[in-house]
């Protein structure tokens, strides 16, 4: 059987124009998705596999109840990941937060959290991708690699994309790239300006004094020269539509959320002279729709608390690393991610020494180290459920094989009603 | 079986004005009154003996509130929470164990929020259930994005509603326009109404957000809108009849061009003007009734609007009345707000979606002092004052742009209290105040008028024959109000809230959590127009034809409003 127009859930670009071939409930075939993607949809593991309560094999009930009295007993636990889920599990992880009393975080506050902070501070000015793809003339990828880490933006959105203003493709549109070293994306710019590391926002800086037309007495800013950054201001005022598409070279060095609100200033400066946007490339498949959903039901996108009975939000303090490196969390609930693989020591260790549940396709490290591995369906491939893009365009994840194991959102559901039982 | 007995019922559809009257509720419905059985007859099971009874003796009842223009739930709604902490943190919420059928100390009954001009869904479901308010209609959502507006209608309880589907600037609409193509424009929208599972046409400054693409905007109704040769006048005209030959329940829902400036009266009485005689809702159409000169000092124009709204039976409006204080103004209308930012240098939020309309968000605070927001509050009260027939000019506070809606009691009683309106008006900026017509105006709104611009009004504009009323069939929303003299206290804390036969609220107070339901149409059309959309979306779009339209397992809970 084939199933078209399937929806890859593996990163923040959410191709839609996935085919897979589906024989005897395995999947066989898959096309138009990238390396990553056709990994994903080919090494699914959707067979059966029983829950695990330290170590043993139990059945889902029995799991459950372990799972809601660890969450149960806790003074402070903590419910992280999200990113890979659907938002329909995401809700449901908000409202076991928030009848819990939890601390929840999503994998943003380790990427794209500064973006928030600097959006918070400055706005916005930005569009979605068929605006790119449509009207776009400039391009600047800053502190981003998508021809390794978005492998299809270029084609499908951006660089190469055929569109109405634009109908020569790669053509018709100027590519700047601006990283600490040369990528597979540097490669493929008309133009490289080679940042000294931790120096963007002296440069972001630097191209706004040239907007506003101040002499910089200075022969380079941050490894690159005045007369580099005047050529990119010129073609920037000048353009029809331009874009910065900015990753974690912008938000996880020196400076942070400063340089993503100097970055947006400068775009947002750049709208009296012509149309300008910016977007952050997310990267996990469904990372915007976990800002989404937390925003929606409690009016904050990540780092939020619930201990006083309402949502209390400071990057810094309820954030998932810092919750964990302090010691506050006695029991985690870790949806859809790896913190073990990915957080500083200090954190991965206090995981193995509380409780913590996994809720996870795959036996992650995490799960490894977990009181509780509960396997789940994984959405977009054995669930069907709801993914937001990185421009925020939400897509529907396809169910394309069946599987026994129950959905993130089932799992969770089940948890809150036992949690309900166990305080009542 | 449930009576609300001895009340003095406000039912402007059926021409009930304060006499005392019982009402009867059966299955979510307004029944009929069931016969007297008295106690030596042994009475009779469901009749009148058997029922549960609200003795509403001294108090005010009313159909809930309808409100026919909020930005409750969405992208741009969502964009304004996440990039404002600030509104939120000093407005909060708990979550709550509730009474029946909750008792037995289950913590979570209710949810927490936050939010003071934005807030979070469960919140604005419970604000709205305690003032009063049991339907409210979603203002602006693009297509593309229909699917998060549903997602967080589901998150939003109590309330039922309906989402305005912007059509203004859709590059499928104005090519139809410009190929002379009226009727595949009207199969279009059919179907896009139905893959959006939304309610009506909203239209937001026609050709404008389009030309914001291009860093311009229009100014005339006779200005062309770039790369599609088409005008305003003919985009709003087109829909104004595709509206009418689809019969939908409401009218284009529209909202004007030049928002926000000196002499924008002139284009807002030509566009009433221009869809001669075709029926057409205006939205918050203070900010769009300014008198002087173009780019010059603002002045009231409200007088001018008015006549011709007057003049002219095919046009509903509602107000948008300013309120002193914090507010996030968000709007399709993507120049607007560039415009806003430049003015007042607060952060600024753009949003252009591909080939179908654009947004934006940017914080606020209007204040008395401020010689421009005094123009623009006092401009909102003569509006209401100036128009002549209270079932055409409608309560909002375009929600959260003009000020949040539950200050809506606050705009009763200045319409209610002539003294109250007169201290109000002292207290702005002397220069807005300098000759301002609104001090000659002593009309007092009654009890029965506010009853018409907060529910039976808006019901009957938007076409929902189930509510708004308590005739019946009618759905049993109903709202019983405290009868006191201030006005503002009495709207802000009713006594009971009804949704569905079902009391929510108790003394102001949210008691029972129930999902409301969404509103749609579903309007008929030729399937054979989907064989062009499906080229278009592969011209146009960077998602598919196929994973466009919002599935009906997005609306749980739902209720389809017939066309005519």
């Amino acid at each position: 059987m084939k199933i078209e127009n399937v929806v890859c859930p593996f990163c923040g670009c959410l191709c839609d124009d996935i085919v897979v071939e589906v024989e005897d409930s395995r999947i066989t075939a898959v096309k138009n998705a990238c390396a990553s993607g056709r990994s994903l949809f080919l090494n699914a593991h959707t067979q059966a596999v029983q829950p695990k309560v330290n170590g043993e094999e139990v059945d889902w009930p029995q799991a459950i109840d372990a799972a809601a009295r660890i969450l149960n007993d806790a003074a402070s636990p903590l419910i992280y990941g999200l990113s890979s889920t659907a938002s329909e599990a995401q809700r449901k992880a908000i409202a076991l937060a928030d009848l819990l009393g939890a601390t929840i975080d999503s994998t943003s506050s380790v990427c794209h959290g500064p973006t928030t902070i600097g959006i918070q501070n400055q706005g916005e000015p930005t569009c979605t991708l068929g605006e790119v793809k449509h009207r776009a003339d400039l391009l600047i990828f800053w502190g981003c690699n998508p021809a390794e880490a978005h492998q299809r933006h270029f084609s499908r959105y951006s660089a190469l994309a055929k569109g109405k203003l634009t109908p020569n493709g790669r053509k018709d549109r100027t590519v700047v790239v601006v990283d600490v070293r040369p990528t597979a994306s540097s490669r493929r710019a008309d133009i490289f300006l080679q940042v000294r590391p931790g120096c963007d926002f002296e440069v972001l800086a630097a191209l706004r004094a040239l907007l506003k037309g101040q002499h910089l007495d200075v022969d380079e800013v941050g490894g690159v020269g005045v007369v580099q950054l005047q050529d990119l201001v010129e073609r920037m005022k000048s353009c029809r539509f331009g874009m910065i598409f900015f990753g974690m070279g912008v938000t996880q060095t020196g400076g942070k959320h400063l340089n993503v609100a100097e970055l947006l200033t400068l775009v947002a400066e750049l709208n009296a002279y012509t149309r300008f946007t910016t977007m952050p490339m997310r990267g996990h498949g469904n990372v915007a729709g976990a800002d989404s959903t937390l925003t929606w039901q409690t009016g904050y996108p990540f780092a939020v608390n619930f201990a006083r009975g309402y949502p209390q939000y400071n990057p810094g303090e309820f954030t998932a690393v810092d919750v964990l490196a302090r010691g506050e969390a006695d029991a985690a609930l870790i949806i859809a991610s790896d913190p073990v693989a990915h957080f500083p020591r200090q954190a991965a260790q206090r995981l193995s020494q509380i409780p913590t549940i996994v809720l996870d396709p795959e036996i992650n490290l995490t799960a490894q180290v977990a009181r509780v591995m509960l396997p789940t369906a994984i959405y977009g491939v054995s669930a069907a459920g709801t993914a937001y893009r990185m421009d925020n365009v939400p897509l529907p994840l396809k169910k394309v094989v069946e599987s026994p194991r129950p959905t993130d959102e089932q799992v969770l559901d089940w948890m809150i009603e036992r949690v309900k039982t166990c305080l009542a | 079986m449930l009576g609300i007995i001895n009340g003095e019922v406000y039912d402007p559809r059926n021409g009930i004005n304060g006499e005392v009257r019982d009402i009867w509720i059966e299955g979510g419905k307004i029944v009929s009154a069931p016969a007297a059985s008295p106690p030596e007859l042994g009475g009779t099971e469901g009749g009148r003996d058997a029922a549960e009874i609200i003795d509403a003796t001294g108090l005010v009842v009313m159909p809930g509130g309808v409100d026919i223009h909020s930005h409750i739930v969405g992208a741009k709604v969502n964009a304004g929470r996440k990039f404002r902490p600030e509104d939120h943190r000093d407005h909060v919420r708990s979550r709550t164990s509730l009474g029946p059928p909750f008792r037995g100390e289950v913590r979570g009954a209710t949810r927490s929020g936050s939010g003071y001009t934005v807030p979070s869904t469960y919140m604005t479901g419970y604000l709205y259930a305690e003032m009063g308010y049991t339907t409210v209609m979603e203002a602006a959502t693009a297509p593309l994005v229909a699917r998060h507006t549903h997602e967080e209608l589901e998150d939003t309880p109590i309330l039922d509603k309906g989402v305005f589907i912007t059509m203004g600037n859709n590059h499928f609409i104005m090519n139809c326009i410009r190929n002379g193509q009226r009727e595949k424009a009207r199969d279009y929208v059919a179907w896009l109404l139905e893959a959006t599972k939304g309610y009506a046409i909203k239209i937001v400054n026609p050709g404008g957000v389009e030309n914001w693409k291009w860093g311009r905007n229009v100014s005339e109704l006779d200005d062309e809108v770039i790369g599609f040769g088409v005008t305003p006048r003919q985009i709003v005209t087109t829909l104004a009849w595709i509206n009418d030959e689809l019969g939908l329940p409401h009218v284009p829902h529209i909202h004007a061009i030049n928002l926000g400036q000196s002499g924008n009266a002139r284009t807002t009485v030509e566009m009433i003007e221009a869809l001669e005689g075709r029926r057409a809702h205006f939205c918050h159409l203070q900010f769009l009734s300014y008198g002087g000169k173009p780019g010059k000092r603002l002045r009231s124009g409200a007088a001018e609007v008015a006549r011709a709204v007057n003049e002219h039976p095919n046009i509903t409006i509602d107000v948008g009345q300013i309120i002193f204080g914090p507010a996030t103004t968000m709007t399709s209308d993507g120049p607007l707000q560039y415009r806003l930012h430049q003015l007042t240098g607060n952060k600024w939020l753009n949003d252009d979606v591909e080939g179908e309309t654009g947004g934006g968000v940017v914080p606020m605070q209007y204040k008395r002092n401020n010689p421009f927001n005094a123009v623009q509050w006092l401009t909102g009260m003569e509006l209401f004052l100036l128009i002549d027939d209270p079932w055409r000019v409608f309560l909002t506070t375009d929600h959260p742009n003009a000020g949040p809606f539950f200050y809506y009691p606050q705009v009763i009683k200045l319409l209610m209290d002539r003294d109250y309106r007169a201290e109000m008006l002292a207290g702005i900026h002397h220069r807005a105040r300098k000759g301002a017509l609104l001090a000659e105006l002593d009309r007092e709104y009654s009890l029965y008028e506010i009853a018409i611009i907060t529910r039976a009004g808006t019901a009957r504009a938007l076409g929902l024959q189930n509510k708004g009323h308590l005739g019946v069939g009618a759905d049993a929303d109903v709202t019983i109000y405290a009868k006191l003299d201030d006005k503002e206290e009495m709207f802000a804390r009713p006594r009971y809230v009804l949704k569905d036969g079902e009391v929510v609220v108790r003394d102001g107070r949210l008691v029972h959590e129930r999902p409301g339901r969404t509103l749609y149409v579903t309007p008929p059309y030729d399937a054979g127009i989907e064989a062009d959309l499906r080229t278009h979306f592969e011209e146009c779009y960077t998602i598919s034809f196929d994973n466009y339209p919002v599935a009906a397992e997005y609306l749980p809970h739902c209720e389809v409003v017939p066309c005519a």
